[in-house]
Protein backbone atom coordinates (compact mmCIF):
# COMPACT_ATOMS: atom_id res chain seq x y z
CA UNK A 1 0.00 0.00 0.00
CA UNK A 2 1.60 3.45 -1.51
CA UNK A 3 1.22 6.50 0.92
CA UNK A 4 1.89 10.13 -0.60
CA UNK A 5 1.59 13.03 1.30
CA UNK A 6 -0.20 16.45 0.17
CA UNK A 7 1.89 17.98 -2.84
CA UNK A 8 2.24 21.87 -2.10
CA UNK A 9 1.34 24.11 -4.87
CA UNK A 10 5.06 25.04 -5.73
CA UNK A 11 5.36 28.46 -6.97
CA UNK A 12 7.68 28.40 -10.43
CA UNK A 13 10.39 30.78 -10.39
CA UNK A 14 9.67 33.56 -12.52
CA UNK A 15 10.94 33.21 -15.98
CA UNK A 16 11.19 37.23 -16.88
CA UNK A 17 13.37 37.78 -13.45
CA UNK A 18 16.01 34.43 -14.59
CA UNK A 19 16.10 36.16 -18.08
CA UNK A 20 16.87 39.67 -16.98
CA UNK A 21 19.48 38.51 -14.74
CA UNK A 22 21.17 36.27 -17.24
CA UNK A 23 20.95 39.21 -19.85
CA UNK A 24 22.66 41.70 -17.26
CA UNK A 25 25.17 38.64 -16.46
CA UNK A 26 25.79 38.35 -20.52
CA UNK A 27 26.21 42.21 -20.70
CA UNK A 28 28.46 42.32 -17.66
CA UNK A 29 30.98 39.88 -19.56
CA UNK A 30 30.96 41.34 -22.63
CA UNK A 31 31.66 44.77 -21.43
CA UNK A 32 34.63 43.08 -19.13
CA UNK A 33 35.47 41.33 -22.42
CA UNK A 34 35.75 44.48 -24.63
CA UNK A 35 37.72 46.53 -21.92
CA UNK A 36 40.24 43.88 -21.70
CA UNK A 37 40.64 43.44 -24.97
CA UNK A 38 41.03 47.31 -25.43
CA UNK A 39 43.47 47.34 -22.54
CA UNK A 40 45.28 44.65 -24.22
CA UNK A 41 45.80 46.71 -27.26
CA UNK A 42 49.64 48.17 -26.54
CA UNK A 43 49.39 50.95 -29.16
CA UNK A 44 47.98 51.31 -32.31
CA UNK A 45 49.55 50.00 -35.67
CA UNK A 46 51.16 52.20 -38.31
CA UNK A 47 48.53 52.52 -41.11
CA UNK A 48 45.92 52.54 -38.94
CA UNK A 49 42.92 55.11 -39.30
CA UNK A 50 43.26 57.99 -36.31
CA UNK A 51 39.66 58.92 -34.96
CA UNK A 52 39.13 62.44 -34.78
CA UNK A 53 40.51 64.54 -31.92
CA UNK A 54 40.33 67.92 -30.72
CA UNK A 55 43.42 70.05 -28.71
CA UNK A 56 42.68 73.24 -26.91
CA UNK A 57 45.93 75.17 -26.58
CA UNK A 58 46.35 77.11 -23.19
CA UNK A 59 45.93 80.44 -25.22
CA UNK A 60 42.93 78.98 -26.49
CA UNK A 61 43.23 78.08 -30.07
CA UNK A 62 41.63 74.57 -31.36
CA UNK A 63 43.03 72.28 -33.53
CA UNK A 64 40.93 69.63 -34.89
CA UNK A 65 42.15 66.73 -36.64
CA UNK A 66 39.29 66.64 -39.09
CA UNK A 67 40.21 70.08 -40.58
CA UNK A 68 43.84 69.33 -40.77
CA UNK A 69 43.03 67.03 -43.14
CA UNK A 70 45.82 66.97 -45.87
CA UNK A 71 48.12 67.82 -43.65
CA UNK A 72 51.20 66.20 -41.66
CA UNK A 73 50.42 66.18 -37.89
CA UNK A 74 53.00 65.62 -35.35
CA UNK A 75 51.38 64.74 -32.04
CA UNK A 76 53.78 64.51 -29.36
CA UNK A 77 52.82 63.81 -25.83
CA UNK A 78 54.82 65.48 -23.12
CA UNK A 79 55.23 66.44 -19.47
CA UNK A 80 56.75 69.65 -17.86
CA UNK A 81 58.02 66.72 -14.98
CA UNK A 82 59.45 64.29 -18.02
CA UNK A 83 63.56 64.22 -17.68
CA UNK A 84 64.13 63.60 -21.21
CA UNK A 85 61.12 66.14 -22.64
CA UNK A 86 63.16 68.85 -22.63
CA UNK A 87 65.68 68.34 -25.02
CA UNK A 88 63.34 66.92 -27.68
CA UNK A 89 61.43 69.77 -27.15
CA UNK A 90 63.72 72.07 -28.33
CA UNK A 91 64.63 69.77 -31.04
CA UNK A 92 61.03 69.81 -31.93
CA UNK A 93 61.03 73.67 -31.66
CA UNK A 94 64.29 73.48 -33.74
CA UNK A 95 62.45 71.35 -36.94
CA UNK A 96 59.22 73.60 -36.30
CA UNK A 97 61.03 76.62 -37.03
CA UNK A 98 62.12 75.18 -40.38
CA UNK A 99 58.26 74.03 -41.40
CA UNK A 100 56.02 76.49 -39.78
CA UNK A 101 55.68 79.00 -43.05
CA UNK A 102 55.01 76.36 -45.71
CA UNK A 103 51.95 75.32 -43.79
CA UNK A 104 51.88 71.43 -44.62
CA UNK A 105 53.14 70.46 -41.38
CA UNK A 106 51.30 70.73 -38.09
CA UNK A 107 52.89 70.50 -35.13
CA UNK A 108 51.04 69.58 -31.76
CA UNK A 109 51.92 69.26 -28.20
CA UNK A 110 49.81 67.44 -25.91
CA UNK A 111 50.39 68.14 -21.92
CA UNK A 112 50.19 64.74 -20.41
CA UNK A 113 49.18 64.33 -17.14
CA UNK A 114 50.50 67.90 -15.76
CA UNK A 115 49.66 71.49 -14.47
CA UNK A 116 49.08 74.41 -15.94
CA UNK A 117 51.59 76.21 -14.49
CA UNK A 118 54.37 74.17 -14.49
CA UNK A 119 53.71 73.49 -18.22
CA UNK A 120 53.32 76.81 -19.13
CA UNK A 121 57.11 77.51 -16.98
CA UNK A 122 58.22 74.24 -19.56
CA UNK A 123 57.08 75.95 -22.61
CA UNK A 124 58.62 79.25 -21.59
CA UNK A 125 62.09 77.56 -20.42
CA UNK A 126 62.66 75.90 -23.53
CA UNK A 127 61.27 78.45 -25.84
CA UNK A 128 58.59 76.31 -27.27
CA UNK A 129 56.23 77.91 -29.68
CA UNK A 130 54.75 75.15 -31.17
CA UNK A 131 50.64 74.94 -30.76
CA UNK A 132 50.48 73.07 -26.73
CA UNK A 133 47.37 72.57 -24.69
CA UNK A 134 46.18 70.32 -22.09
CA UNK A 135 45.15 66.46 -22.54
CA UNK A 136 41.93 67.48 -20.25
CA UNK A 137 40.34 64.57 -18.97
CA UNK A 138 43.55 62.12 -20.44
CA UNK A 139 40.91 61.93 -23.90
CA UNK A 140 43.68 61.87 -26.11
CA UNK A 141 46.27 60.29 -24.31
CA UNK A 142 43.91 57.19 -24.12
CA UNK A 143 42.61 57.45 -27.73
CA UNK A 144 46.57 57.04 -28.39
CA UNK A 145 47.15 54.33 -25.43
CA UNK A 146 49.60 56.90 -24.05
CA UNK A 147 51.29 55.08 -21.04
CA UNK A 148 54.76 57.00 -20.40
CA UNK A 149 56.08 60.44 -22.15
CA UNK A 150 57.65 61.33 -24.83
CA UNK A 151 55.72 59.92 -27.01
CA UNK A 152 55.07 61.11 -30.47
CA UNK A 153 53.02 59.83 -33.68
CA UNK A 154 53.06 61.22 -36.91
CA UNK A 155 49.81 61.63 -38.91
CA UNK A 156 49.89 61.42 -42.88
CA UNK A 157 48.14 63.84 -44.79
CA UNK A 158 45.31 60.89 -45.59
CA UNK A 159 44.78 60.72 -41.62
CA UNK A 160 46.71 57.58 -40.94
CA UNK A 161 48.88 56.38 -38.71
CA UNK A 162 52.81 57.04 -40.46
CA UNK A 163 55.14 56.87 -37.64
CA UNK A 164 55.44 56.66 -33.80
CA UNK A 165 58.47 56.90 -31.57
CA UNK A 166 58.08 56.02 -28.08
CA UNK A 167 60.90 57.50 -25.71
CA UNK A 168 62.44 61.01 -27.35
CA UNK A 169 63.97 61.70 -30.62
CA UNK A 170 67.68 61.82 -30.03
CA UNK A 171 67.92 65.27 -32.50
CA UNK A 172 66.34 67.36 -35.36
CA UNK A 173 67.97 64.36 -38.15
CA UNK A 174 65.35 61.74 -36.38
CA UNK A 175 62.44 64.13 -36.33
CA UNK A 176 62.98 65.23 -39.72
CA UNK A 177 63.46 61.75 -40.95
CA UNK A 178 60.60 60.71 -39.43
CA UNK A 179 58.25 63.39 -41.07
CA UNK A 180 59.79 62.30 -44.44
CA UNK A 181 57.97 59.25 -44.40
CA UNK A 182 54.36 61.21 -44.38
CA UNK A 183 55.46 62.73 -47.76
CA UNK B 1 -2.76 82.80 5.54
CA UNK B 2 -1.93 81.03 2.93
CA UNK B 3 0.09 84.19 0.65
CA UNK B 4 2.30 84.05 4.29
CA UNK B 5 2.69 80.24 3.86
CA UNK B 6 3.78 80.72 0.21
CA UNK B 7 6.33 83.50 1.22
CA UNK B 8 7.90 81.44 3.78
CA UNK B 9 8.45 78.57 1.71
CA UNK B 10 9.84 80.71 -0.99
CA UNK B 11 12.55 82.01 1.36
CA UNK B 12 13.13 78.62 2.75
CA UNK B 13 13.77 77.61 -1.36
CA UNK B 14 16.05 80.64 -1.40
CA UNK B 15 17.76 80.05 1.70
CA UNK B 16 18.40 76.68 0.75
CA UNK B 17 19.53 77.27 -2.98
CA UNK B 18 22.25 79.78 -1.58
CA UNK B 19 23.92 77.54 0.88
CA UNK B 20 27.29 76.55 -0.38
CA UNK B 21 27.84 72.91 -1.78
CA UNK B 22 31.02 72.26 0.38
CA UNK B 23 32.63 74.29 3.14
CA UNK B 24 35.58 75.63 1.40
CA UNK B 25 39.28 75.28 3.23
CA UNK B 26 40.25 79.15 3.60
CA UNK B 27 37.25 79.95 5.42
CA UNK B 28 40.00 80.24 8.37
CA UNK B 29 42.97 82.00 8.13
CA UNK B 30 45.50 79.25 9.21
CA UNK B 31 47.83 78.28 6.44
CA UNK B 32 47.38 74.72 4.89
CA UNK B 33 48.84 72.36 6.23
CA UNK B 34 50.56 68.88 4.94
CA UNK B 35 47.82 66.56 6.59
CA UNK B 36 45.36 68.77 5.31
CA UNK B 37 46.58 68.47 1.79
CA UNK B 38 47.35 64.60 2.21
CA UNK B 39 44.02 63.91 3.23
CA UNK B 40 42.34 64.83 -0.48
CA UNK B 41 45.58 63.62 -2.00
CA UNK B 42 44.71 60.04 -0.11
CA UNK B 43 41.56 59.98 -2.35
CA UNK B 44 43.24 60.49 -5.66
CA UNK B 45 45.43 58.42 -7.85
CA UNK B 46 48.49 58.88 -9.76
CA UNK B 47 47.55 58.10 -13.17
CA UNK B 48 51.35 57.52 -14.24
CA UNK B 49 52.36 54.94 -11.32
CA UNK B 50 49.77 52.51 -11.36
CA UNK B 51 47.94 52.19 -8.44
CA UNK B 52 49.28 54.33 -5.78
CA UNK B 53 47.69 57.23 -3.92
CA UNK B 54 48.98 60.28 -4.66
CA UNK B 55 49.35 61.11 -0.75
CA UNK B 56 52.53 58.41 -0.93
CA UNK B 57 53.42 58.82 -4.46
CA UNK B 58 57.04 59.72 -4.99
CA UNK B 59 57.34 60.99 -8.47
CA UNK B 60 57.57 64.69 -9.55
CA UNK B 61 54.60 64.63 -10.90
CA UNK B 62 52.67 64.05 -8.07
CA UNK B 63 54.35 66.36 -6.10
CA UNK B 64 52.85 68.84 -8.31
CA UNK B 65 49.53 67.60 -8.20
CA UNK B 66 49.93 67.99 -4.29
CA UNK B 67 50.80 71.45 -5.03
CA UNK B 68 48.28 72.35 -7.08
CA UNK B 69 45.65 70.96 -4.24
CA UNK B 70 47.25 73.19 -2.04
CA UNK B 71 47.09 76.27 -4.18
CA UNK B 72 43.35 75.14 -4.66
CA UNK B 73 42.35 74.83 -1.04
CA UNK B 74 44.37 77.92 -0.21
CA UNK B 75 41.73 79.58 -2.76
CA UNK B 76 38.81 78.29 -0.63
CA UNK B 77 37.93 75.65 -2.79
CA UNK B 78 35.73 72.53 -1.03
CA UNK B 79 36.81 68.92 -1.34
CA UNK B 80 34.37 67.91 -3.81
CA UNK B 81 35.35 70.77 -6.05
CA UNK B 82 38.95 69.89 -6.45
CA UNK B 83 37.94 66.04 -6.93
CA UNK B 84 35.75 67.21 -9.72
CA UNK B 85 39.02 69.22 -10.89
CA UNK B 86 40.92 66.60 -10.92
CA UNK B 87 38.45 64.63 -12.76
CA UNK B 88 37.84 67.00 -15.44
CA UNK B 89 41.60 67.51 -16.03
CA UNK B 90 42.71 64.38 -15.95
CA UNK B 91 40.10 61.83 -16.04
CA UNK B 92 37.68 59.83 -13.59
CA UNK B 93 40.38 57.26 -13.50
CA UNK B 94 42.32 59.52 -10.87
CA UNK B 95 39.52 59.41 -8.67
CA UNK B 96 40.00 56.51 -5.48
CA UNK B 97 35.85 56.32 -5.56
CA UNK B 98 34.31 56.55 -8.90
CA UNK B 99 32.19 59.33 -9.46
CA UNK B 100 28.22 58.82 -9.61
CA UNK B 101 27.62 59.54 -13.28
CA UNK B 102 27.06 57.60 -16.68
CA UNK B 103 28.53 53.77 -16.69
CA UNK B 104 29.79 53.97 -13.36
CA UNK B 105 26.16 53.89 -11.79
CA UNK B 106 26.36 50.04 -12.56
CA UNK B 107 29.33 50.02 -9.79
CA UNK B 108 26.67 51.52 -7.34
CA UNK B 109 23.52 49.60 -8.13
CA UNK B 110 24.78 46.03 -10.03
CA UNK B 111 26.27 44.78 -6.34
CA UNK B 112 22.91 45.40 -4.60
CA UNK B 113 20.82 43.66 -7.09
CA UNK B 114 22.83 40.87 -7.52
CA UNK B 115 23.24 40.07 -4.05
CA UNK B 116 19.70 40.82 -3.80
CA UNK B 117 18.57 38.21 -6.74
CA UNK B 118 20.94 35.62 -4.41
CA UNK B 119 19.25 35.90 -1.73
CA UNK B 120 16.04 35.35 -3.16
CA UNK B 121 16.87 32.56 -5.09
CA UNK B 122 18.40 31.37 -1.99
CA UNK B 123 15.54 31.82 0.32
CA UNK B 124 12.98 30.33 -2.55
CA UNK B 125 15.20 27.54 -2.89
CA UNK B 126 15.32 26.41 0.58
CA UNK B 127 11.58 27.03 1.12
CA UNK B 128 10.85 24.90 -1.83
CA UNK B 129 12.92 22.06 -0.86
CA UNK B 130 10.94 22.22 2.88
CA UNK B 131 7.90 22.03 0.84
CA UNK B 132 8.62 19.68 -1.65
CA UNK B 133 6.83 16.19 -1.23
CA UNK B 134 8.88 13.23 0.06
CA UNK B 135 9.24 10.42 -2.30
CA UNK B 136 6.41 8.24 -1.76
CA UNK B 137 6.64 5.59 1.19
CA UNK B 138 5.65 1.82 1.11
CA UNK B 139 4.45 1.24 4.76
CA UNK B 140 4.23 -3.04 5.18
CA UNK B 141 0.87 -4.16 6.14
CA UNK B 142 0.36 -7.47 7.80
CA UNK B 143 -1.10 -8.49 4.42
CA UNK B 144 2.16 -7.82 3.31
CA UNK B 145 4.04 -9.55 5.62
CA UNK B 146 2.45 -12.76 5.07
CA UNK B 147 4.96 -14.17 2.52
CA UNK B 148 7.57 -13.78 4.90
CA UNK B 149 5.69 -15.48 7.76
CA UNK B 150 5.27 -18.71 5.21
CA UNK B 151 9.27 -18.37 5.00
CA UNK B 152 9.88 -18.43 8.63
CA UNK B 153 7.41 -21.37 9.93
CA UNK B 154 9.57 -23.28 7.51
CA UNK B 155 12.82 -22.87 8.75
CA UNK B 156 11.16 -23.25 12.31
CA UNK B 157 9.66 -26.64 11.14
CA UNK B 158 12.87 -27.44 9.75
CA UNK B 159 14.77 -27.06 13.25
CA UNK B 160 12.62 -28.85 14.42
CA UNK B 161 13.09 -32.11 12.57
CA UNK B 162 16.48 -31.99 13.25
CA UNK B 163 15.95 -31.61 16.46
Amino acid sequence: MTHNPPTSTRKRFPIAIALVAGIILIGMITLFAIQMKNSRQDTLEIGSEIPDFTVTTFSGETYQKSQLQGKVILLNFWSSWCASCDEEGAALEEVWQEVKDKGEIVFLGVNYVDTEKDSLAFLEKYGITFPNGPDLGSRISRLFKVDAVPETYIIGRDGRLVAIQIGPFQSAEEIRAALELAD
Amino acid sequence: MKRQLFCVVIMLSALVAFVPQGIGYAQDTSPITDDQVNALAEELYCPVCENVPLDVCPTQACAQWRDLIREKMELGWSEPQIKEFFALQYGDQVLAVPPRRGFNWLIYVLPPIIILSGIVIAVRFVSRSKTQPLPAVEIATPADHAPLDSVINEIEQDLKRKQ
